[in-house]
């Protein structure tokens, strides 16, 4: 009975543990679920006029911002909204998009 | 069907009680395995993403979504279907797969809130405890501020589809049977209102079916505002290039009168005879956002929030996302979704005892067409700075023309804000 206690306990810690890096991540989960306005929830679009980013390399994304903001990728809309984040922001954005399966 | 919060909080605390059976008790622990209980009214655009993300981010959380309407009605896209170009069908859809992410959902109208207690009471008798509110009512109407408009809206003759649902599907029927040659008048409240650029597009969407299959018909658009009030470049260039000598735009001209029978409308300038009126009256926060006492601004009409966290600067515990919100940001669909992710993100913070993102950044994109083949957009990205509200960022701003490529994506965004509200 005891141990079973115990275990929860130590659930319920690792539960404080993840909590707390959900805290330092949640300025990035509400800036990339931003983005699934257009491009899909969960970074899977349902049109195909639209580019999903679950999945993206990291590397791909950060490129696509950086030249969308500087102008030097032709596009409709996405200067307007490249132009209104930081350096710091796309990275933890191509991270989080890299990681959505 | 009534639990108390202090009810629910003595069962969890009962069952937590009962797992740890055989040891000392720990009260901490305790605490923690009580779920909080976050209540959404409106299951709109904001409402029912914010419901969403709070489970998503709050998995811990229990979520209660309150909504009427058996069905999701998207007032993006709605003047398609007054402009003929979409049917009531595409712009309707089931809230079946929310209940997919652990939302409870209440088909029932919200008809008092003891924000002491807090608690929210439902038509059909309910009483649901809530740790914390999240109010996504949209916009109240005010059709008793134009003379003769209840009357006249009662009888079927006056619309405003300001709200996407059966006037929507009315007013189209009107323009259907109207003849060639008829005058279609819509007007334009004053701001702030739902939805800014709204009636320009319906102005254009209307003339463009008219070029289609009445082209001998006239649009008379009576503006409250001084000037166009959203993307006025696309607008401008729209009705001279597409619809010259067809839309005649009248501004500093709210109508305060309506009269059904004789097909009337009246400014303090003149009398307006249409064969279709499409009146808009003045609007406020919706009603449960007074029922809440949250209706807090100067004019008692709009809701005062703290925008990093959407919480009522009046009215503790509750919070209030969408159109119903005064402040800066655009009254757009896209903006509620905005708001409801950086609210969930503040509430499943706040419930943890953790301080909220104090500097959220928020977007908004809105597509208008002009035509049966193209479009054209404003999209801004705001940043909250603290003592200064949401900062627009410097390269937003709208097309001055629109186009066929913006056209689908339109189309594309629709798709995907319906599935990400709704999926």
């Amino acid at each position: 009975m005891c141990k079973t206690s115990l275990k929860m306990l130590v659930g319920l810690f690792m539960l404080v543990l993840s909590g707390a890096v959900h805290a330092t991540d949640m300025h990035t989960q509400v800036i990339a679920a931003t983005c699934m306005a257009c491009h899909g929830p969960d970074g899977k679009s349902r049109s195909a006029f639209m580019p999903g980013l679950a999945g993206l390399e990291a590397s791909v994304f950060m490129q696509a911002m950086q030249e969308f903001r500087s102008g030097a990728r032709e596009a409709s809309i996405m200067k307007r909204h490249a132009a209104g984040y930081t350096n710091a922001e796309f990275e933890a954005m191509a991270a989080y998009f890299a990681a959505l399966k | 069907m009534t639990t108390s919060r202090r009810d629910f909080l003595k069962i969890s605390s009962a069952g937590a009680a009962f797992a740890l059976t055989g040891c000392a008790t720990r009260p901490g622990a305790l605490a923690m395995t009580a779920r909080a209980h976050v209540v959404v009214v409106g299951a709109g655009f904001g409402g029912a993403t914010c419901a969403k993300y709070l489970r998503q981010w709050g998995p811990n959380i229990e979520v209660t979504l309150i909504e009427p309407n058996e069905r999701f009605v998207s007032c993006p896209i709605s003047n398609w279907v007054i402009g003929g170009l979409r049917t009531m069908d595409d712009i309707t859809h089931r809230y079946d797969r929310l209940p997919r992410h652990g939302i409870k959902r209440v088909q029932d109208s919200v008809i008092g809130i003891d924000t002491d207690r807090r608690v929210v009471k439902t038509r059909n008798g309910a009483s649901i405890a809530y740790d914390r509110l999240v109010l996504a009512p949209g916009i109240d109407i005010r059709t008793d501020t134009v003379r003769g408009y209840q009357e006249a809206e009662a009888a079927g003759k006056v619309v405003h589809a300001w709200k996407a649902g059966p006037q929507t599907a009315l007013l189209r029927k009107q323009l259907e049977a109207m003849p060639d040659g008829g005058v279609f008048v819509i007007s334009a409240p004053t701001a702030p209102y739902r939805c800014p650029p709204a009636p320009y597009e319906r102005a254009c969407l209307v003339a463009s079916y008219f070029k289609r299959a009445k082209p001998r018909s006239k649009i008379i658009l009576l503006d409250g505002n001084p000037d166009i009030a959203s993307k006025k470049a696309l607008f401008q260039s729209a009705w001279k290039e597409l619809y010259a000598g067809m839309i005649d735009y009248r501004p500093n001209n709210a109508p305060f009168a309506v009269d059904g029978d004789r097909m009337i409308v009246s400014s303090d300038f003149e009398d307006v005879t249409g064969a279709v009126l499409n009146v808009v009256p003045r609007q406020r926060a919706g009603e449960v956002c007074n029922l809440a006492g949250a209706r807090n601004d100067s004019s008692q009409a709009w809701c005062l929030v703290n925008l990093a966290t959407f919480e009522s600067t009046t009215v503790p515990y509750v919070h209030v996302i969408g159109d119903s919100v005064l402040s800066n940001l655009p009254k757009s669909g896209h903006t509620a979704t905005s708001m409801a992710k950086i609210t969930a993100g503040a509430i499943v913070e706040l419930l943890a005892g953790r301080q909220p993102d104090p500097a959220p950044v928020l977007a908004n994109t809105c597509y208008s067409a002009i035509s049966d083949s193209r479009a054209g957009y404003i999209a801004n990205v705001f940043r909250y700075e603290a003592g200064k509200g949401y900062v627009s960022q410097p390269e937003g701003g709208s097309t001055p023309t629109g186009d066929e490529r913006n056209f689908k994506f339109a189309q594309a965004w629709a798709r995907n804000i319906w599935a990400d509200v709704l999926d």
